[in-house]
């Protein structure tokens, strides 16, 4: 289903826990075939250049993707600098390297680009048993929109280490970029990719994580910056017992556009998904898309999955998309739901904040803050929870007071 | 001592077939230290009322005046109206998510005040205050509202109206809802509030039940958008025996 500013702010909420049939289960608009029949391949050419037509592109402005659906994305326009732990190594190889593409396949035409263009690859690897003592930070640059970039980093977390890994994304850019994560047995990671491009930019993220047993991942996406950004956050499990956490902020100036698409693949048995992601939107043309597809195969039993996502509305001109989307192949699991709510910016909580003497500006600020907080929480890296905050203040200044209360 | 004085209020809503009018004409005088029950059968106006003079956008004013010591209410912004002496004790509170009540307060103290609390007597402000209306003091690190019960909400409002201290506090139906072991911790907050300040109270409610808890100096009965009849507590009394039924009538006939 597509949800706009138009809905109504109680939204979509489906409770799947009780659910005893097998078979496909989606609301709305759905693509007439299953997920897991989805094709995914490293072969540029099992692609199709994209039209807009296609479920997987169906919210994206392809004009503006193009330049990323091309062969031969060879250039490494962009810089990344690796700041590790000192219980963490940092590699550059070739892209022959075994360890490369163990995450799974690229799933739709600019992942496969990417796959395809990088030559070589930064892979960090947190070695067994290790436990990180401060946070890998991995800075990832671009210095023109003009020349066309791929790029490939790999996070490999061996049996049982500790981690978090920090993913920058700054400059101006035009790239096509791949982010494999793979937690191997009982290790815990904790990656989170901020996008904060520059004017200008496009940037296609295929991000495809593989859980191994008792496996642990926290995947958290932010994306403020860029012209058009598309992170398309893949996660797998491949043993018993996994579970992962999937958060996303963004907030969508006028002429974003910003799209997170999840694919969770319950493939095995016992493994448990939770899925946040929450928007703010303002001014003309502001456009987030949010896809959340969770599959739950025919063996996963016991799976314990919940998805939601959220979009704040700030002014009139801003449009959000929330697609929830639930396949169940058996009926033998712990719970599975979904929420999506799209709302505009309360007129009802303005009044009884500002019936309290606070000014509109403050009043908008608290609601805002207020919106995102238990998300910033959860994230639960204190430099990071502090940086997101400030950001969300700069952005919150950006709009003029005379924007507020548009639907009034 | 201070006035709020509302003459020939007219206050209208947009509805699907217009305008609808609601207050047909309200004059109301209230002083500091008074207490004014309004009363009235629903659907009669009294929320407008309310809602007007704090500054509710639904409502749109097309005649009469509001001033607090002569100064247009109406002229102000909502934010204005409070930090000139108003406060509202909604019916239905809102949720705001993800702010809590200590940062709310204090947010809203700074505001009126046009500067910080000084942190360690609002703290012992705010604990107290949370003890005489029996609440708990978890409830100081939950979100605005939310998931509170129709009890925990009225009982937020009254803390900020002792906390806030306002020159006038309009107490929308602040007794609907509420068994009678709450009506009675909100009842004593009002009468602190009565008590410690000079606040003026108009008390807005469907029920005689309240008045016996809080004594009004004056009681008016409030039907179709105006005054009907005005009188002392032995008013309250009478309705609380013969219903609103007469003045039902008499607007219907009318």
């Amino acid at each position: 289903m597509s949800t706009t500013a138009q809905t109504s702010p109680e939204g979509l909420v489906t409770d799947h826990s009780r659910a005893v049939t097998d078979g496909a289960h989606s609301h709305g608009a759905v693509p007439g075939s299953s997920r897991a029949e989805r094709a995914t391949s490293f072969e540029l050419d099992d692609f199709a250049v994209p039209t807009g037509r296609e479920e997987e592109w169906r919210f994206s402005p392809v004009d503006r993707i193009a330049p990323l659906f091309a062969a031969g994305i060879t250039s490494t326009g962009v810089q990344t600098t690796v700041v590790a732990a000192p219980e963490v190594t940092v590699e550059i190889v070739d892209r022959a390297d075994a360890r490369l593409g163990v995450a799974g396949k690229p799933g739709d035409r600019a992942a496969a680009a990417a796959w395809q263009g990088a030559q070589e690859a930064t892979v960090v690897t947190i070695p067994a048993n290790a436990v990180a003592s401060q946070v890998t930070s991995v800075r990832i640059e671009g210095s023109s929109t003009d020349d066309v970039a791929s790029a490939h980093l790999l996070v490999h977390a061996k049996e049982h280490s500790e981690s978090i890994v920090l993913i920058d994304h700054l400059g101006a850019t035009t790239l096509t970029q791949t982010v494999e994560v793979v937690a191997e047995a009982g290790a815990h990671v904790t990656i989170v990719a901020i996008h904060d491009w520059a004017d200008g930019s496009v940037h296609n993220g295929a991000h495809r994580i593989a859980i191994g047993r008792d496996a642990t991942v926290k995947h958290a996406v932010v994306t403020f910056g860029g012209d058009v950004v598309r992170v398309t956050p893949d996660a797998t499990f491949t043993g018993p017992g996994g579970e992962v956490e999937m958060l996303g902020l963004y907030f969508a100036d006028a002429g974003q556009h910003q799209e997170h698409r999840l694919f969770v693949d319950h493939a095995v048995e016992k493994c448990k998904s939770r899925v946040t992601y929450k928007g703010a939107l303002q001014g003309d043309g502001a456009h987030a898309v949010w896809v959340g597809d969770v599959l739950i195969r025919a063996n996963a039993e016991d799976t314990d999955t919940y998805e939601l996502n959220r979009n704040l509305i700030l002014t009139d001109g801003a449009r959000a998309d929330s697609v929830p989307n639930l396949e169940i192949e058996t009926g033998l699991i712990e719970g599975a739901g979904h929420a999506s709510a799209t709302g505009r910016f309360d007129d009802e909580q303005l009044f009884y904040l500002r019936s309290r003497g606070i000014p509109e500006d403050e009043a908008r600020r608290l609601v805002v803050r207020g919106f995102f907080a238990d998300l910033i929480h959860q994230i639960g890296i204190p430099e990071i929870e502090e940086r997101l905050l400030e950001h969300i203040e700069a952005e919150l200044d950006e709009l003029a007071p005379h924007e507020l209360g548009a639907g009034k | 001592m201070s006035t709020l004085e509302i003459r020939d209020l007219h206050v209208s809503v947009e509805t699907k077939e217009g305008a609808k009018p609601i207050l047909r004409g309200v004059d109301l005088t209230i002083k500091s230290g008074e207490t004014h029950a309004i009363m009235g059968p629903n659907g009669s106006g009294k929320s407008t009322l309310a809602y007007s003079i704090a500054g509710h956008p639904k409502y749109e004013i097309t005649g009469g005046s509001v001033t607090l010591d002569g100064e247009d209410v109406l002229e102000m912004s909502v934010d204005e109206r409070a930090v000139a002496g108003l406060f509202l004790a909604m019916q239905y509170p809102v949720e705001v998510p993800g702010v809590s009540v200590t940062n709310f307060l204090r947010t809203a103290k700074t505001a009126l005040d046009g500067q910080a609390p000084p942190l360690r007597t609002w703290t012992k402000d705010v604990r107290e205050a949370m003890e005489r209306l029996r609440m708990d003091p978890s409830f100081a690190s939950r979100s605005v509202n939310e998931g509170f019960s129709g009890g925990e909400k009225k009982r937020h409002e009254i803390l900020q109206l002792e906390l806030l201290q306002p020159k006038f506090a309009i107490l929308d139906e602040t007794d609907s809802g509420l068994d009678v072991d709450a009506l009675r911790v909100v009842s004593e907050g009002v009468n602190r509030v009565r008590e410690t300040t000079d606040a003026g109270v108009m008390l807005i409610t469907h029920y005689t039940r309240i008045l016996r808890y809080i004594k009004p100096d004056f009681v008016h009965v409030f039907v179709d958008g105006k005054i009907a009849e005005e009188g002392g507590p032995e008013l309250a009394e009478r309705l609380e025996e013969e219903g609103y039924d007469r003045f039902l009538t008499a607007a219907q006939a009318g």
